[in-house]
């Protein structure tokens, strides 16, 4: 076998893990939770209920919706939300019902939007830093000669070859 | 080395250096049992306590009813005879009926009332009184999402503290007994 079909296959490998990767982080949500008890049939109160299920988190197995588990207290939760939909209480009240009782925890999606702004504010200020340092060198870089006595030298790139016969 | 390099090597590496203690001393913490990621925090403390009207588990016409519990500081503590932590909680609970002098309410969470007369019966009954919650209706009032869970009320109906967990004499006095008096405004 020569060299490059070797790489080639290791790159084939690699590809089929990330496809198998993607498809477990994205195609795993489908599994749903079902009553013997549940007897909503209106469709729209049908899509509301789901809906409303994947939004609230199982206190018991605390990384599922009380949608996808078979936990007591789940199916517990879901009878609640089964019934405070069919006398008429909007999703917000159902929410309310839930955190006054379990906390905001009980929120799969967070309610707070520092939570949600953190990544993007914190990609951001990581850019800028990076933008502010890649100018700052660059600037250094075309302005002086570095001077042998002057400790700002230091703060230049190494650019000689790794080798380390230049 | 300079100061210039001194800067730009030393100040990252206590950055992480920290950090690093934070994480340990987190993860110490949580080795240890002081600190528990899975309890989740109760929107219900200082807030008046839901209303229980639930049957006991007598099994015959009686009721347990919260409002008669009004005027004097009292727990609920929920259980179940499905819960190995409760059996292991019970002892304790037998020792606080006889010595903190609050009255302990039982919660029976989704059970059998005669699986629960049995247990009290063979291990014996710390309890003021036990309402039966077979659906578990009032326990979600409560925030309940697991057993043992206990609640501190006031003589005012608001609800003091939650302790998760097994209820021990070493909880009740350093968590619950100090909420007690505090509430009381330091009087014992």
């Amino acid at each position: 076998m020569n060299t490059s079909s070797r790489v080639s296959v290791t790159r084939r490998r690699q590809w089929g893990a990330l496809l198998v990767g993607a498809a477990l982080l994205f195609g795993s949500a489908s599994s749903m939770a079902v009553d013997a008890e549940d007897t909503l049939t209106d469709p729209v109160l049908r899509t509301r209920y789901e809906s409303i299920n994947r939004e609230l988190r199982c206190l018991v197995c605390q990384n599922q919706t009380i949608a996808d588990s078979d936990a007591d207290l789940a199916k517990d939760l879901r009878r609640e939300v089964r019934g405070m939909l069919e006398t008429g209480k909007t999703d917000d009240e159902i929410r309310g019902f839930m955190t006054e009782r379990y906390g905001d925890f009980v929120l799969y999606k967070p309610r707070s939007m520092v939570l949600w702004a953190a990544p993007a504010v914190l990609l951001l200020g990581g850019l800028v830093l990076v933008g502010r340092i890649v100018v700052r060198r660059s600037q250094s870089m075309t302005t002086a000669a570095p001077d042998p006595d002057d400790s700002l030298a230091n703060d230049e790139p190494d650019t000689r070859p790794m080798d380390g016969k230049a | 080395m300079n100061g210039k390099l001194f800067n730009r090597y030393l100040w990252p590496a206590i950055a992480v250096l920290a950090l690093f203690g934070v994480f340990m001393f987190a993860l110490a913490r949580i080795g240890s049992g002081d600190l528990v990621v899975s309890e989740i925090p109760s929107p219900l403390i200082g807030k008046p306590a839901p209303s229980i009207d639930l049957p006991t588990i007598a099994g015959d016409e009686s009721r347990f009813n919260s409002a008669s519990m009004l005027g004097k500081p009292w727990l609920l503590n929920v259980w179940g005879t499905w819960c190995p932590a409760c059996r292991d909680e019970h002892p304790a609970l037998m020792e606080m009926a006889t010595v903190i002098g609050v009255p302990i309410v039982g919660l029976d969470w989704k059970d059998d009332a005669g699986d629960a007369r049995n247990w009290l019966a063979s291990l014996g009954n710390p309890y003021h009184a036990v309402a039966f919650d077979p659906v578990g209706r009032t326990a979600i009032d409560f925030g309940v999402y697991g057993a043992p869970e206990t609640f501190l009320i006031g003589g005012d109906g608001r609800v003091l503290a939650k302790h998760i967990g097994p209820l021990t004499m070493a909880v009740w006095e350093t968590k619950l007994k100090p909420m007690l008096l505090a509430a009381k405004g330091g009087q014992p």
